[in-house]
C-alpha cells in the first residue's frame, strides 16, 4: 500500500468508529489502531481507546481476562477482526484452511473472536489486501458468524468490511458496496471479490483525509503510535 | 515454598505433566524452558493462557508435547510459529482449540473450584464443533437463552518468569495478573524470577496488590535474564533480531535444529 492509501484507510477507521466512547484493537492491527487514535482525536476527549500490548495505551489491570471481562459488560463499542478468509455473509475464519472438511492449513487460531464477535456492537471487519482467495463465497471454517444464530444472546456484529480498494456496509445479513477508494471501480472490485455484494445505486468514492485531518494522524496519532508500532509510525513519513 | 536451582525447578516438571504458560508478552521462564529442552521432557501438555509463542514452538520443535489447548499458536509479529506448523501438518501433535475468554473463564472456575464456567457468544461459531466436551444448556434463570459451559481448567503446573521474589516466596507480578490466576487454578507454581529482595513484598500495599503470596508457589528459582529472548515487561524488551532469525531460520527442520541448539547453548 501507498503512503496516501494508508491514510486514506486510517481516516475511513475513525468515520466508522464515530460516536464511540470506548474503541479496543486487537494485536498486530497498525491502521485500525492508527484510525482509532485518529477519531479518539477528533472526539475531543469523549472517547477511549485501548490498545491491546501497548503498556501506555491499555488502561487494564487486571490480567488478560479484563478486555473480555469489560466487553461482557457492555464496556467496549467497537472492535476490529480481519482473517484467513471473510465471506458474503459477513463470517469470519481465522483458524485455517479446509479441503472437503479436511484441514490442510492452519493458521494461528481463533484468539477471541468467537466471543468478541457477540459482545461487541460494532464489529469492523478489515483486511489488509483485496483478494477472491480471501474474500470468498463462503468460509471454509467459521471462527466467528456474521449473524445469528437465531435464538442466540447476540450484543451486535460487523458493521461494515474495510479493504484498500472499498468499503462494504453489512445489511442484513450481506454486503453492500457504500464506496469505492480513489482509482479502483465496480468492475475491478467484481473481479477481485469473491462473494456476491449488493449495490444501492452508484457508490460512492471514498473522501480523502481532510487537512486538519492529516496533520492529526502525522501529528499526535504517530506519536501515539510510536510505543507500539514504531516502524508503521515512522513509515507515515512527514 | 524452597529456593530451588533452575534445573532443580524444572525437574519438578514431570513428563507427560499438564503445563500452563503465558503468552510471550507476559513473563515466559526461558531457563525453564531451555532445562526442558535439554532433559529433554516428553508428552508435555501446554495450556496457552490465552495464547502460546516462541515456548510452545521451541518444545514442540524438539518433540516435548504431545498436546496443546489454546486459542492461538504463533510468533506475533515475527509471523505463524515454524515447528508448529511443521508438527501440525504431520499429524504429530494433537491440538485443542479453544478462544481466549474460554481459557480464562476455565481457570477461573478452577479459582473457585466450581466444574465449570458460563460464557456469552462462541454459539454459532464452528469451534463448538471441536470442542465434544462443551455444553451448552438453557439458562436456568431465563427463557429461551442457551448459554456455553466450559469445564474447569486444572493445569498440573503453571511455570512464569516474574521480576521480583521476597526471601518468603511471594512473587510480585505487577498488572500481570493472569500470572495470578494461573497460581491459582494450578496444582503447582514453578516461578523464575529475575531478582531477589530482601524486603516483604506483602508488608507494602503497593507492592502486595501486584504479588502471590507464597500460599501458592511451590518453588521459586533465580534467573537474571531469564525472560531472554521474549523479553520481560519492564524490565527489558524482546530480542527482536533472534526473534526474527528464529522464524525465518526455523522454516526448515534443520534450521530449527540449529537455532534450538544455540538456543539451549546459551
Amino acid at each position: 500500500m501507498t503512503r496516501e492509501e494508508v491514510l486514506l484507510l486510517i481516516a475511513e477507521v475513525a468515520r466508522l468508529l464515530e460516536g464511540c466512547r470506548h474503541v479496543a484493537v486487537g494485536a498486530l492491527s497498525p491502521i485500525p489502531a492508527a484510525g482509532a487514535l485518529l477519531a479518539r482525536e477528533l472526539a475531543d476527549g469523549a472517547m477511549r481507546v485501548s490498545i491491546l500490548g501497548s503498556r501506555r495505551h491499555s488502561p487494564f489491570t487486571d490480567g488478560g481476562r479484563e478486555l473480555f471481562d469489560c466487553a461482557a459488560q457492555g464496556r467496549i463499542d467497537a472492535f476490529f477482526l480481519s482473517g484467513v478468509q471473510i465471506d458474503g455473509a459477513g463470517n469470519v475464519n481465522l483458524l485455517g484452511l479446509r479441503r472437503e472438511g479436511r484441514p490442510i492449513r492452519r493458521f494461528a487460531g481463533n484468539f477471541g473472536a468467537p466471543y468478541l464477535a457477540f459482545l461487541v456492537p460494532r464489529l469492523i471487519l478489515f483486511r489488509t489486501d483485496h483478494d477472491p482467495r480471501s474474500l470468498v463465497e463462503r468460509v471454509d471454517f467459521v471462527t466467528a458468524p456474521g449473524s445469528g444464530p437465531p435464538g442466540v444472546w447476540r450484543r451486535g456484529g460487523p458493521v461494515a468490511l474495510l479493504t484498500p480498494c472499498c468499503r462494504f456496509a453489512f445489511r442484513d445479513g450481506r454486503f453492500l458496496l457504500e464506496s469505492l477508494h480513489p482509482g479502483h471501480d465496480l468492475e475491478e472490485i467484481r473481479a477481485r471479490t469473491g462473494f456476491a455484494f449488493a449495490l444501492a445505486g452508484e457508490p460512492a468514492v471514498t473522501p480523502p483525509p481532510p487537512e486538519d485531518w492529516r496533520a492529526r494522524i502525522l501529528g499526535p496519532v504517530r506519536e501515539a503510535l510510536a510505543e507500539v508500532y514504531p516502524a508503521f509510525a515512522a513509515g507515515l513519513g512527514g | 515454598m524452597s529456593f530451588l536451582a533452575v534445573e532443580e525447578l524444572v525437574a519438578r516438571i514431570p513428563d507427560g505433566a499438564f503445563v500452563a504458560l503465558p503468552p510471550d508478552y507476559s513473563g515466559c521462564a526461558m531457563a525453564a524452558v531451555r532445562g526442558l529442552l535439554w532433559r529433554p521432557a516428553r508428552g508435555l501438555r501446554l495450556l496457552g493462557v490465552p495464547q502460546l509463542g516462541l515456548q510452545a514452538d521451541l518444545l514442540i520443535g524438539a518433540g516435548c508435547v504431545a498436546e496443546i489447548e489454546t486459542a492461538a499458536l504463533s510468533l506475533g509479529e515475527h509471523g505463524l510459529a515454524p515447528a508448529f506448523g511443521r508438527a501440525w501438518e504431520e499429524g504429530a501433535i494433537a491440538v485443542r482449540e479453544s478462544t481466549c475468554p474460554a481459557i480464562h473463564a476455565g481457570l477461573q472456575a478452577a479459582e473457585k473450584g466450581v466444574p465449570f464456567m458460563p460464557l456469552r457468544g462462541v454459539l454459532g461459531s464452528d469451534l463448538l464443533g471441536l470442542r465434544p466436551d462443551w455444553k451448552v444448556i438453557d439458562n436456568p434463570f431465563a427463557e429461551k437463552d442457551p448459554i456455553l459451559l466450559v469445564p474447569a481448567i486444572r493445569p498440573d503446573v503453571a511455570l512464569f518468569h516474574a521480576p521480583l521474589a521476597d526471601r518468603a516466596g511471594n512473587v510480585w507480578i505487577g498488572v500481570r495478573r493472569e500470572l495470578l490466576t494461573m497460581a491459582h487454578a494450578a496444582r503447582r507454581c514453578l516461578v523464575t524470577v529475575e531478582a531477589v529482595t530482601e524486603e516483604d513484598l506483602l508488608a507494602d500495599d503497593r507492592t502486595a496488590a501486584g504479588t502471590i503470596p507464597a500460599l501458592y508457589v511451590e518453588a521459586v528459582a533465580e534467573a537474571p535474564g531469564g525472560g531472554w529472548p521474549v523479553g520481560l515487561q519492564g524490565a527489558y524488551p524482546a530480542d527482536d533480531a533472534w526473534l526474527a532469525r528464529y522464524a525465518r531460520e526455523a522454516r526448515t527442520e534443520a534450521g530449527f535444529t540449529a537455532m534450538l541448539a544455540e538456543f539451549v547453548a546459551r
